[in-house]
């Protein structure tokens, strides 16, 4: 039996989470197939025949999956995958593409699937955390297909290089005719993405409005190299895009070091940082939740404190 | 034009939960408990959609225990116009819940369905996808704008890049994110007359939907504690820390 894992790409190049769910994958099988689903997306192709662990591309290169639509690549992996063929698994990231079709395609299946694992027990019993992380759940699932996404954070890239899978070209083109795309506003930065960045800095609603995350925030996140990240508040008071929410249900970061500058700390925001290595907190309040999962507590104004953090590193 | 709300009862989004002493499950015995945070968000939406004259009829769907009728009333409070409670002491899956809610969606001829993108409870981000998939309509999930325009709704979706606008043919599901509102609270008098509007009760079996689960919970424990930390007393004692403590930087 063979594992289907879905690439996370861009049509032009491979996404990292992708390289996390194949390790997890590993941890159930050995054959594991990628599927690239995109719209000239080669390349992309090209990359993950060279992630460690692959065995075999799936390419399906057609107009009708250059925006990963729900509809039309649930359709797709439900098709290579489902009835009786040879896949035992199906697996996603859980980036916001995994949460959006992967359910749809587990119906189409008529199977249950499982949210964002974050460890393997077994081929089928997997730990997943629910209630915002305040509780780890270990689940058996007794389907003949399990399908799941990963919580990329928890598993271990595999290497990017050093694979040589074969490529199979696939020309299954599935279009449902029930959705279209408009349009879509992308955020372009140059720092490094938040859901893999080694550093990340964070901003709370303490920031007061979007000109003192560039000037208090930016400035360390740029002499760090890190990503800059928000709080559910700072987002909804539109200091910063929507993308930036780190959380519950925003994204979920796990890097070497987390710096939250005036932020309380309430249970959302906490599950989605508390697994980084190193968490530093900035906050004026001593008292703020924060401090019970910050390794280094800095009581200060956070107007004062990150110039001068910033000028001395 | 109906739209049709499905509203969970979850632990309150204050409340820290606790895992059972036996590992079976966390406690909820005592624990304050209210409607889904982003099914609020979808009720209100569908308020809206009534108040700007789009949508004619809002029905808000649970399934759930007994209890979960409060959550019921209170979309009803908000303004939504009957009730449907699908009363089971089971936990259901989002699989089981999306068959029951496409019952409900056909039988009511439901043009828009309004869902959380997630329940807080057991964070699984999927029943609206599955719904969509079972009724065979598009869907716009992590809504933060939706406009509808004739035949068709245009969903503007928070996406891990940015923003995603799509366009669906109606019937359609919609999942709603953080950003797509803010609901209102429920007035007095409009509690009072939640009371008094329609609540009809039915049962899993009603539409045939078997129960039995093919997942197995096989443990519940708390996540690993952090080791605790310490209050650093300046930026330079920070900077030493994060240098030759932690080696961070
Ligand atoms: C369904 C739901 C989902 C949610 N999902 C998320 C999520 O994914 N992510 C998320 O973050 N939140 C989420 N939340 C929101 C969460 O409950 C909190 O409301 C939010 O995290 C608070 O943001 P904050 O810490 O920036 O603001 P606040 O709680 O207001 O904290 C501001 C902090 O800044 C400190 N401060 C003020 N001034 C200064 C200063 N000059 N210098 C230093 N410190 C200062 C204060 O002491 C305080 O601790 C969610 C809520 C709900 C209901
Ligand atoms: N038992 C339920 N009763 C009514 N609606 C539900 C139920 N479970 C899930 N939903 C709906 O589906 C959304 C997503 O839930 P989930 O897929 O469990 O994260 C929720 O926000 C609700 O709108």
């Amino acid at each position: 039996m063979a594992i289907l894992v879905y690439a996370e790409h861009d049509n032009a190049s491979l996404k990292k989470a992708t390289l996390n769910t194949i390790a997890a994958a590993k941890q159930m099988g050995d054959d594991i197939h990628v599927l690239v689903a995109g719209s000239g997306n080669q390349a992309v192709a090209d990359e993950a025949a060279k992630a460690e662990g692959v065995t075999k591309v799936l390419l399906a290169d057609n107009a009708v999956y250059e925006h990963q639509m729900a509809e039309n690549i649930a359709l797709l992996v439900a098709d290579i995958a489902g009835g009786s063929t040879d896949y035992s698994h199906i697996i996603a990231p859980g980036t916001t593409t995994g949460k959006n079709f992967m359910p749809r395609a587990a119906a189409l299946l008529d199977v249950s699937m499982l949210s964002e694992i974050t460890a393997v027990i077994d081929a089928q019993t997997f730990d997943r955390p629910i209630y915002a992380g305040n509780a780890t759940a270990t689940v058996k699932t007794t389907e003949d297909k399990i399908v799941l996404t990963v919580r990329t954070t928890a598993f271990d890239p595999v290497a990017a290089e050093g694979g040589s899978a074969s490529i199979e070209t696939i020309d299954n083109v599935q279009d449902s005719g029930k959705s279209s795309f408009v349009n879509e506003e992308m955020a372009k930065s140059d720092r490094p993405e938040l859901t893999s960045a080694g550093i990340v800095v964070s901003g709370g609603r303490a920031l007061a409005n979007g000109e003192n995350f560039t000037k208090y925030i930016e400035p360390l996140a740029d002499k760090l190299g890190a990503a800059v990240g928000a709080s559910r508040a700072a987002v909804d008071a539109g200091y910063v895009p929507n993308d930036m929410q780190v959380g519950q249900t925003g994204k979920i970061v796990a890097p070497d070091l987390y710096i939250a500058a005036g932020i309380s700390g309430a249970i959302q925001h906490l599950a989605g940082m508390k697994d980084s290595k190193v968490i530093v907190a900035i906050n004026n309040d001593p008292e703020a939740p924060i401090a019970s999962v910050a390794d280094y507590f800095l009581e200060a104004d956070l107007f004062d404190a990150l110039p001068e953090l910033t000028s001395k590193i | 034009m109906k739209a049709l709300v499905a509203v969970k009862r979850v632990i309150d989004y204050n409340v820290k939960v606790r895992v059972k002493a036996d590992n079976s499950g966390v406690d909820l015995s005592n624990t304050k408990m209210s409607i889904n945070p982003f099914d609020e968000i979808a009720v209100e939406e569908a308020v809206r959609l009534k108040e700007a004259g789009v949508i004619d009829e809002i029905i808000v769907a649970s399934i759930g225990p007994k209890e979960s009728q409060e959550q019921i009333r209170a979309a009803l409070a908000l303004g939504a116009d009957r009730g449907i409670l699908v009363k089971t002491d089971d936990k259901p899956y989002p699989l089981q819940v999306a068959k029951i809610l496409k019952s409900i969606a056909e039988q009511e001829s439901a043009d828009i369905v309004l869902l959380g993108k997630q329940a807080i409870d057991d964070d699984n981000n999927q029943t609206g996808q599955m719904l969509a998939a079972l009724m065979g309509v598009g869907q716009g999930t992590f809504a933060s704008e939706v406009k509808v325009e004739g035949d068709k709704v245009n969903v503007t979706r928070e996406v891990d890049g940015g923003l995603q606008t799509l366009a669906l043919t109606l019937p359609a599901i919609i999942t709603t994110d953080l950003r797509l509102n803010e609901p209102r609270y429920a007035k007095l008098p409009n509690i009072m007359k939640a009371k008094k509007k329609q609540l009809d009760e039915k049962a899993p079996s009603d539409f045939g939907v078997d129960m039995a689960s093919k997942q197995e919970i096989v443990k519940v424990v708390p996540p690993a504690e952090r080791k605790a930390g310490i209050k650093v007393g300046s930026v330079d004692e920070l900077v030493d820390k994060l240098r030759n403590e932690a080696k961070v930087i």
